[in-house]
């Protein structure tokens, strides 16, 4: 190997190395937009006070583990009520319940599903809603 | 006191041994946890179904389909017109295919030619249970016989099983089938097996499944058959039914006059 080849190889390095780690500079110092889950609909904006069945920190955190168990719930043991930690009383259902409400899911589902690259499989069975 | 080498590694396995089986000891003394009572399905109840096939006959014949267009409606059931891929969950067979150990060739006359409404027969003892590998077909504690469909693998060992023929299988995705979708019921999705839920989602209301609700000619009696004041105990009672192929042993909750 003679001496010369060194600076095409080292050349051919940095080169490989930008191209490699192109996708990082190209959007260094900008961060992605964090997901906003839309909570505009018409069932909520009729809702006179705005509250999920739990609270938000508590939805936000919990939302999958509460419908793996409202779904074992319902289809395993045939128990459909709710009582949420208010007291208040619910139907397990995804239809009946949580769609009521959140009937947009592009704008509120999708937001962070995509955001964090998630893909729950429930819309192979269960019809989503049609819009607002 | 003083600890020899010995003494300290035996006790250091005894330990080991213990921890090993602890867990074991516990299930085993902790009782059979698969027959704790559900707290929604009433463990007393046992549903049952009775089909007067009397009252039947004439409006199907003059073309009454309303139990089918019910469960079709309320279940989100394809149509599909491929008969080898159609999903069935309430249809009806002929006399010979519905009740073939029922030998006899002299039966009244016309009966062999009648069409019988046929569905899941939520039987006591079902084969279709037996088989599952993954428990997604399950009997309630009242009797009825379901699938969880979050759990179905598409294996078809319970349509191998049931000696009814009363489940299908999703051979295409169904929902391009369905003309009317009802966004309150979920439909399948291809690769699972499905059959009917005796209206599961009605029962838990309170109210009758749609079959019965839509017969308008009183032809489906749907009822407690734990509860000897109730209207399917009291034709039970009174008049002669007779079970699909009771000679397997199934024990049926489907009854019919005919």
């Amino acid at each position: 190997m003679a001496v010369n080849d060194f600076r095409y190889i080292l050349t051919g390095l940095i080169v490989f190395v930008v191209l490699v780690t192109l996708p990082f500079w190209a959007r260094a110092g900008k961060a992605a937009s964090l997901p906003t889950p839309s909570l505009d609909t018409p069932a909520i904006q009729a809702l006179p006070q705005k509250e999920c069945i739990e609270d938000t920190e508590y939805m936000r955190a919990n939302h999958m583990k509460l419908l793996e168990d409202w779904r074992n719930q319902v289809v395993r043991d045939g128990n459909r009520t709710y009582v949420a930690s208010n007291g208040k009383v619910y139907e397990m259902s995804l239809e009946k319940t949580c769609f009521q409400c959140h009937s947009n899911k592009a704008e509120f589902c999708d937001q962070c599903h995509n955001y964090l690259d998630v893909q729950p499989d429930c819309w192979t069975c269960h019809i989503e809603p049609k819009g607002i | 006191m003083k600890t020899s080498r010995r003494n300290f590694i035996k006790a250091g396995g005894v330990l080991l041994v213990g921890l090993t089986i602890w867990p074991a000891v516990k299930t085993f003394a902790g009782g059979n946890n698969d027959l704790k009572i559900a707290p929604g399905a009433d463990a007393d109840k046992k549903w049952g179904l009775v089909i007067d096939m009397k009252k039947c006959w004439p409006r199907y014949q003059e073309g009454c389909r309303q139990c089918f267009a019910a469960c079709q409606k309320a279940h989100n059931i394809p149509a599909i017109p491929n008969k080898e891929e159609e999903i069935k969950w309430i249809w009806t067979e002929p006399f010979v295919n519905a009740f073939p150990e029922q030998e006899n060739e002299y039966i009244t006359a016309g009966i062999k030619d009648k069409p019988f409404i046929v569905l899941c027969n939520h039987c006591e003892n079902p084969p279709c249970v037996r088989v599952c590998p993954t428990k997604a077909t399950f009997k309630r504690q009242d009797g009825i016989v379901m699938m969880d469909y979050h759990r179905c693998i598409g294996c078809r060992y319970c349509m191998a099983a049931c000696p009814y023929g009363a489940r299908s299988f999703n051979f295409c995705d169904p929902r391009p089938y369905i003309k009317e979708p009802n966004a309150d019921f979920p439909t399948r999705e291809k690769g699972v097996v499905e059959k009917c839920n005796f209206c599961v989602e009605r029962i838990d209301r309170g109210e009758t499944p749609a079959c019965v609700a839509a017969c308008p000619g009183g032809a489906l009696i749907f009822g407690d058959l734990n509860d000897p004041g109730s209207e399917v105990r009291r034709i039970l009672a009174e008049r002669y039914t007779i079970r699909r192929k009771p000679e397997l042993g199934t024990h049926p909750s489907v009854f019919y006059l005919i």
